[in-house]
């Protein structure tokens, strides 16, 4: 029975398409019962999923299972599609296909009467089934494909409420910073292929282990990275994902959480027989990580939108994700996207619960004294923003332990350090955000009321997640993580007491700092505002990255533009206008030979036979044969 | 002795005679009748040529003949052609007729 359950893994990724070939072409008359539809394709695709990962989390060793039917085949291109089963596709199917399912049901209450209700749920289902395909693929050419698929659907969904300027403006931000780099990805894509003549994992990670030229290696690996760049919101392709919270609330939950920015990712733990066999691509991928996880946190410690808090909060924790695995944590990497998936789709269901009670009101200074009003909401918030900030015993202290501990064991100690600086700015700035929405002074939460069952199920699921997903990788149940999703010749370090003392003491500090500031108002907040009014405007502005682009879009690229725009226009238009000028001056010329006397053209048939005639007696018949 | 040469020097001279009327004169009728002349110097080269070249053949001859009959035809449609474009015209010098141009 479970055995079975692998073999038919690929259902797990069809189900999601069919639901939506489904709505797309029949049901979108019938909104409720599209949602079904699509809430019935993810449950079942759920279900497999727990019974795959069961085989595989019960079986003795390492599982794999691989599967192939042969999708495209050139001469010099053979692409498969097929599903590779092993321990990291077993965690990322269950965290996949649950937050997914329960950000459907949620999307029943927060999407209720929206006309668009349909074709919501039939986009919901191709981001799902999008994702499931990417963590089945079993080769770089599948990967892509629904890596692009995913690209395509949250564009989609970011774009939802087309309606609004800033929505599009939102959806098409995140496809084209997500095109730079999938560039980058389809090269190195394309590289492979040249190289070993196979796409395949497996295959790959043999060639690759008796491959010495480690030039081609590291060039490889950098152009790889850029996708993760691009699709996990790195810094500097970061600038999508706080814009992309102009979609519907759950549908951040979703791209926060499981399924766009996760791809990154597992792209990267997919890929780890690449990175690993070069120390520099890793030393970049750790730097990137670790830059993003800080630069994202101080932005996050000043922004007034609840969802662009939990915005920049996600790159931050992104960051640490990349981090881990640049630093040799590859399943500490892959922990921690588990647990924060559990708790950021749980915040963001929070904060979508709190808006739409708000009638979408997103200003935290705008709202206060929630805790009254929306219990329920209020409390499984502050697990999620306990689990976030790395409190024992929730999810979040385990993941984040495992990171910094593989950091500092792996000798790099300037990004402990800076890992250990970001969790006292995560702690801080999530209870900033709860001391003022939701315990806060302001009487703007005072007209709002709880949100239907519908949505706080699975706040109130999403909730235990986050306190107990982290114990699988927690020592205390002997690291059980650890022996699903891990690479050979993984460094294994011992749990180290001090390092959990000294993140639970930061995090608890920036706690207490949030409360003493916004709770208690010991200091005045303003006036620390005021006095550092540069560095508030610098932070405030996301130090203004989206103006340099702006700028260098402006100038180097409409410059650019302009320059071959002039090309266009004079060179080549007058190339080819120069060559019909030329045509028609030469017939303006030649018409006056044409002057409608029949005997004039006579005159020129005669002499046209003398000519040929006179060539026929010189050069001889050579020339007219 | 009259030989091939002055038969076929006679040919070129109404030939180039019949050119020079088709090219040079301005009455439509003149250059009909030019383009007869130039068809009979042709005749006359067939005929010359099948009697002094190839005397048992009636190649030459045949020739001669097919060509006056598509003579005799082609000056019935020329002078109907003429007819019906001095209705129009009231003219038949060529130089009014200049239709044929862009």
């Amino acid at each position: 029975m479970l055995e079975t359950s692998v073999q038919y893994a690929w259902i797990i990724a069809v189900l999601p398409f069919i639901a939506f070939a489904l709505i797309g072409l029949f049901l979108h008359r019938w909104p409720y019962f599209s949602a079904a539809i699509s809430i019935l394709a993810i449950s079942i695709s759920f279900i497999i999923s727990l019974l795959v990962s069961l085989t595989v989390f019960t079986s003795e060793g390492s599982y794999i299972y691989e599967a192939a039917f042969r999708w495209l085949n050139m001469p010099g291109l053979k692409v498969d599609m097929g599903i590779l089963v092993d321990g990291l596709t077993a965690v990322m199917l269950i965290v996949v296909t649950m937050v997914a399912l329960l950000v459907q049901i949620y999307s029943l209450g927060y999407m209720h009467g929206d006309p668009g209700f349909a074709s919501y749920y039939a986009y919901q289902s191709v981001f799902a089934g999008s994702m499931l395909g990417l963590v089945l693929a079993n080769n770089f050419g599948q990967i892509f494909v629904f890596w692009e698929l995913v690209g395509l659907a949250s564009y989609l969904l970011i774009g939802f409420w087309f309606g609004r300027n800033s929505a599009k403006q939102a959806a098409k931000k995140a496809f084209i910073t997500n095109r730079v780099g999938d560039f980058g990805f389809l090269l190195s894509i394309l590289f492979l292929q040249i190289l070993f003549g196979t796409l395949n994992f497996q295959g790959l990670a043999g060639e690759i282990a008796g491959y010495t030229n480690s030039a081609v290696l590291i060039a490889i690996s950098l152009l790889m990275l850029a996708g993760p760049i691009g699709k996990s919101a790195q810094f500097p392709l970061h600038v999508w994902l706080p814009d992309a919270m102009e979609g519907p609330t759950p549908v951040s939950a979703l791209i926060h959480a499981a399924t766009m920015v996760a791809a990154g990712v597992y792209l990267i733990a997919r890929a780890y027989f690449i990175f690993s066999s070069t120390p520099e691509a890793l030393m970049a991928i750790a730097i990137v990580g670790g830059f993003t996880a800080l630069f994202a946190a101080t932005i996050a410690i000043v922004q007034n939108d609840i969802k662009r808090i939990l915005a920049y909060s996600t790159l931050s924790q992104l960051g640490y994700m990349v981090m881990a695995m640049g630093v040799g944590a590859m399943t500490a990497g892959m922990f921690h996207l588990m647990t924060h998936a559990f708790f950021k789709s749980l915040l963001f269901l929070g904060a979508g619960s709190v808006i739409h009670a708000l009638h979408d009101e997103q200003d935290i200074w705008k709202m206060g004294r929630l805790s009254k009003k929306m219990p329920i909401t209020t409390w499984t918030f502050v697990i999620g923003a306990l689990a976030l900030s790395g409190i024992f015993p929730l999810s979040g202290f385990w993941s984040k332990d495992e990171i910094l501990l593989g950091t500092y064991a792996s000798g790099h100690i300037g990004l402990y350090i800076l890992g250990t600086i970001v969790a006292f700015l995560t702690a801080f700035y999530m209870f900033r955000l709860i001391f003022v929405a939701f315990f806060g002074s302001n009487e703007g939460g005072e007209k709002a009321h709880e949100s239907s069952p519908v949505m706080t199920v699975p706040l109130l699921i999403l909730a235990v997640m986050a306190v107990i997903a982290g114990f699988v990788g927690s020592p205390l149940m002997g690291n059980v993580f650890a022996h699903w999703v891990s690479y050979p010749g993984l460094a294994h370090h011992n749990p180290s007491i001090t390092i959990m003392l000294v993140s639970t003491l930061v995090a608890v500090a920036g706690i207490l700092l949030a409360w003493a500031l916004y709770q208690k108002e010991m200091v005045d907040v303003n006036a620390i505002k005021l006095k550092f009014n540069a560095l508030y405007k610098l932070l405030y502005n996301k130090y203004y990255i989206d103006e340099i682009y702006q700028w260098l879009i402006d100038h180097l690229v409409d410059g650019t533009a302009k320059i071959l725009f002039w090309f266009d226009i004079y060179i080549v238009n007058g190339i080819v206008n120069g060559i019909a000028a030329l045509t028609g001056l030469a017939g303006y010329v030649l018409r006056y030979t044409e002057n409608g006397q029949v005997q004039t053209y006579a005159i020129y048939m005669f002499a046209g036979i003398i000519i040929v005639i006179g060539l026929v007696m010189t050069a001889g018949f050579a020339i007219v044969m | 002795m009259i030989n091939l040469t002055h038969y076929l020097l006679l040919g070129t001279i109404l030939f180039g005679i019949g050119i020079y009327g088709v090219l040079a004169k301005k009455n439509a009728v003149a250059v009909l009748m030019s383009v007869e002349l130039m068809l009979n110097a042709v005749n006359l080269n067939f005929i010359a040529i099948n009697k002094f070249v190839a005397k048992s053949q009636m190649i030459g001859q045949l020739f001669a003949i097919i060509i006056i009959v598509v003579a005799a035809a082609e000056i019935a449609v020329g002078l109907a052609l003429i007819i019906a474009i001095f209705r129009q015209k009231k003219s038949v010098n060529l130089n009014d007729f200049n239709l044929l141009k862009w």
